[in-house]
């Protein structure tokens, strides 16, 4: 079955079940109340003053009774320099346990050593927003037993609310945590900021575990994650790398590029309408789409804009703008670097929140519907507007769907930003590799050599005329960009369903197959 | 024209191509090896540049192994020109 | 103006994004001595190929007297680029030298009404004594400036912040350049990281004549911008000054006054100025001045 961008579906795919093909971007969030199944938290009770803690990590697992066939879930927070899911597996892999599902929030460069777990057949589904590096290339040319699942992080949310993703099994790292297992991202040696996306694992799993570096005197305070939810607390030497896991601040790009990008991005938002008091705004943590934040922090200075609040992945960027007052508040579902971890501490405006709040497209107060400008970078764009965030040059998995989709989907004005090419490559495209975005929620995507409005927004695309902005065909842009680069060789793709590319409210937007050459 | 010098031409930077150029004896025919970060994407288009280049100045006895970081095509065939040229012994430059 | 080196093909094809109003492509002082024929060939083939958009394209060629010059002309003047930079320059001697080969090779090439112009560069002692004559040399040159790293050296002093070894210079330069209705332009700013210093620095300039900067880096393009773009408050005003100027213009007054000042050609030509820098069209204020 063909679904409303015109990806060929199929209907049942062993080992996933069946499949709803997209529709649009509001179509089964407005016209179905609600999804019609729901599952309801798991029950746990524990007598009065029985400790939760455990020696080491294996005897927690050990008490969770793991099984073959479980699902196993982690959060991202630790980023590149996650410790805790590696041994999770490590530990479930020596006590015999197959055919385990890895629902992680997100998989990064932490995670190469999935690949031997991949290959053997220990692991053999997996749920994730993003994927990088050896394990993508692993998965790209199919050696994941069953197609692994790109969901947003709203998606993600709404897969664990019905049942799509049934978590068994949830090992969930903390920079602080208490005997009871109170835990926190935001003090202790390794902190790492909000907890957003782990939440709702710790809510929703048959059996948690808080795994901390700093267990504290109870009760640990100020605590993300609360003790009615957790079964067990391990106290270990090392949650990961602290040098990957939060350090320093940000800085903004010294690209000339991608700064010249953002500079037009930045007056487009000036020319957007929505650049005035009261404006909600997301921007990307690093390359042009951060960049953004510098230049629009100089307009905003320049003609005395006070905004409502920004979310998203906070960098120390922002917290220097919610400092100066530039922003009335941050919503933090996710801290990039140390300096945010002590702004979520201290500062009242920083307010954590799950990833639930964040981008859920089933509740009835996502941040994400309350947005009024997000800037998103792109691996690849198409003349419909369509943006790819998760395949490379090759067609190998090498990225993240993330809250791409969930805000674009929310935002007044989403903004995408990328050069027009790349090294050699086109980044412009008739139809791109892999739709994570669709068109319909894209409004302008703004390259060094021009800026293209869809053409669903003619008022918008009139008032960045006039306001001087080179707005262009999107048609032209790739035919001059092509003029340049050349026309690149069609890819070689085999014919294995090797990923699944699931839209924030639960459809298929496109499948991914695998791919029969990397490159270099 | 016959190659005299072995030459090179370019650098290893992103959007640029290095070329090199060993002699060959004469009628031993023109070996041509491409490495390329876009390889999958461009080698025909890249082989085929480098080829013209040199069938324009008339050159065909010669190893050439180019190394390409994405260079477009008047790059490549900047630098192809300006290896052959180097090699024919026309212009100074490095090697 | 933004200065690429000759023979770094990631810059030169991305030259037209930036928004400067000019780059130059350097095969001089940007090019080492044993990359000149790489680069030569290398901007030969950009020029062709690449689309600059609206930024006026410069390609500073080497001087005359090394082995070089000749051969860098040879390739790039018949490809007319908007100017060709002769660096260097000392004597009228050295002008007409130049000129010459410049003219020959468009003659070879059958170009009859040649477009380029020709900058000429200030780079030392005696080109500095020169200036005046240099600056009417020849009827092709629109433009001058003052090369500063090999002035300084040439003086055998160090360039300071506050630019006071150069500054007879500067204003010399720009004194013959005003005089001979060419645009002058300054040196460049060297440290990429210090904006405030490169903003002070272009206020002194604009405040002394020069019409325009060199820039080693694209990141400086804004802060140049900044400061020889109008402000808004200043565009207003021209704006006022030009659309009265134009009403009493029609009703055949020629000085008038706006707020008790009084307005005479040299204001309104300053006030026309302004509109230019701002892009604004003077033929729509002309439209919309309705006479009394």
């Amino acid at each position: 079955m063909k679904n409303a961008i015109g990806v060929e579906i199929p209907e049942y795919i062993e080992g996933l079940g069946k499949l709803e093909p997209f529709q649009g971007v509001w179509k089964s969030i407005i016209e179905d109340e609600v999804p019609s199944t729901n599952i309801s938290r798991t029950l746990k009770a524990k007598k009065p003053h029985v400790s939760k803690l455990c020696k080491n990590l294996e005897e927690a697992i050990k008490r969770c009774n793991p099984f073959n066939g479980m699902t196993v879930t982690c959060h991202h927070h630790l980023r590149g320099g996650d410790g805790v899911l590696m041994q999770t597996i490590k530990i479930l892999d020596e006590m015999g346990i197959k055919d385990i599902t890895l629902a992680s929030s997100s998989l990064t460069s932490a995670h190469d050593g999935l690949v031997s777990y991949v290959e053997k057949g220990m692991i053999t589904r997996i749920f994730t927003s993003g994927i990088r590096g050896a394990l993508g290339d692993t998965i790209s040319v199919g050696k994941l037993k069953y197609p692994a699942i790109i969901h947003s992080h709203g998606g993600r949310v709404r897969d664990f609310l019905t049942g799509r993703i049934k978590p068994d099994l949830s090992v969930l790292a903390a920079s602080s945590a208490d005997e009871e297992g109170n835990a926190t991202g935001a003090h202790g040696p390794s902190a790492f900021g909000s907890m957003g996306y782990a939440d709702i694992d710790a809510r929703y799993s048959r059996n948690v575990i808080i795994v901390t570096d700093n267990l504290v005197e109870y009760p640990c305070v100020p605590s993300t994650i609360r003790q009615h939810f957790i079964d067990y607390v391990v106290k270990v030497d090392s949650i990961g790398d602290a040098t990957k896991i939060a350090s320093g601040t940000t800085r903004i790009t010294n690209s000339p590029m991608d700064l010249r990008i953002a500079r037009i991005a930045a007056t487009v938002i000036e020319h957007s309408g929505l650049f005035k008091n009261g404006m909600s705004f997301q921007v990307g943590a690093g390359g042009a789409s951060l960049a953004v934040a510098k230049f629009l922090r100089e307009d905003m200075k320049r003609k005395g804009i006070i905004g409502s609040f920004m979310i998203g992945g906070v960098t120390s960027y922002g917290v220097d703008m919610l400092n100066e007052g530039l922003f009335h508040s941050i919503f933090d579902v996710q801290s990039f670097d140390a300096a945010v971890s002590t702004s979520v501490l201290n500062n009242p405006n920083h307010i954590e929140i799950s990833c639930d709040q964040y981008a859920n497209p089933n509740n009835c107060g996502s941040m994400t519907n309350k947005l009024d400008v997000v800037v998103l970078g792109a691996l690849e764009v198409d003349v419909d507007f369509n943006v790819n965030v998760i395949t490379g040059a090759s067609g190998e998995i090498r990225g993240a769907s993330g809250g791409h989709s969930d805000t674009a989907s929310g935002a007044n004005l989403t903004v995408v930003v990328c050069p027009a090419f790349r090294g050699r490559l086109p980044i412009v495209k008739d139809r791109v590799h892999t739709v994570v975005t669709p068109g319909e929620s894209v409004d302008v995507i703004v390259t060094e050599r021009g800026v293209c409005v869809n053409p669903s927004k003619p008022n918008l695309a009139a008032a960045l005329k006039k306001a001087g902005l080179n707005v262009v065909d999107i048609r032209d842009l790739k035919e001059e960009v092509e003029g340049m680069t050349g026309v690149p060789a069609e890819k070689q793709l085999g014919d294995k369903i090797v990923a699944l590319v699931e839209y924030r409210d639960g459809t298929i937007i496109d499948v991914i197959y695998n791919v029969e050459n990397l490159s270099q | 024209m016959t190659p005299k010098f072995k030459a090179q031409a370019g650098t290893f930077e992103s959007s640029d191509i290095m070329i090199l150029i060993e002699p060959l004896e004469k009628d031993s025919g023109r070996k041509v090896d491409i490495s390329s970060t876009v390889i999958l994407q461009f080698e025909e288009d890249i082989k085929t540049t480098i080829n013209q280049v040199l069938d324009k100045l008339q050159v065909v006895d010669l190893h050439l192994i180019a190394k390409d970081k994405g260079a477009l095509t008047q790059t490549i065939e900047a630098r192809v020109e300006t290896a052959v040229k180097r090699s024919l012994g026309i212009q100074e430059g490095t090697m | 103006m933004l200065y690429i080196p000759g023979n770094n093909p990631a810059m030169i094809q991305q030259a037209g994004v930036y928004g400067c109003d000019a780059v130059l492509l350097d095969l001089e002082d940007a090019v080492a001595l044993n990359q000149k024929d790489a680069a030569r060939i290398l901007v030969r083939n950009m020029l062709q190929t690449v689309n600059f958009y609206e930024t006026e394209v410069c390609v500073r060629v080497n001087n005359f007297h090394t082995p070089f010059g000749l051969s860098d002309l040879e390739e790039i003047v018949p490809l007319q680029p908007d100017n060709i930079r002769f660096p260097k320059t000392e004597t009228v001697a050295d002008v007409k030298e130049f000129m010459k080969e410049v003219r020959r090779i468009e003659k070879e090439h059958g170009i009859k009404n040649p477009t380029m112009s020709i900058h000429v560069m200030i780079e030392t002692a005696k080109g500095v004594a020169n200036v005046y004559d240099i600056a009417a040399a020849d009827s092709r040159i629109d433009a001058i400036t003052i090369g500063g790293q090999d002035l300084t050296a040439d003086m055998g002093i160090i360039k300071t912040p506050d630019g006071v070894g150069i500054d007879y210079a500067r204003k010399r330069i720009v004194m013959a350049g005003k005089a001979n209705g060419l645009d002058v332009l300054d040196t460049i700013f060297a440290d990429v990281n210090d904006d405030e210093g490169l903003r002070e620095e272009t206020e002194y300039i604009k405040k002394i004549g020069f019409a325009g900067k060199a820039l080693i880096n694209p990141r400086q393009v804004d802060v140049v911008h900044e400061v020889f773009n109008p402000t808004e408050n200043e565009v207003r005003k021209a704006y006022r000054v030009y659309s009265e100027y134009i009403k009493n213009k029609k009703a055949g007054i020629g000085v008038f006054a706006i707020d008790g000042k009084m307005i005479d050609a040299p204001v309104v030509q300053r006030a026309i100025t302004v509109l230019e820098y701002a892009k604004i069209d003077l033929k729509e204020i002309e439209k919309n001045a309705v006479s009394f």
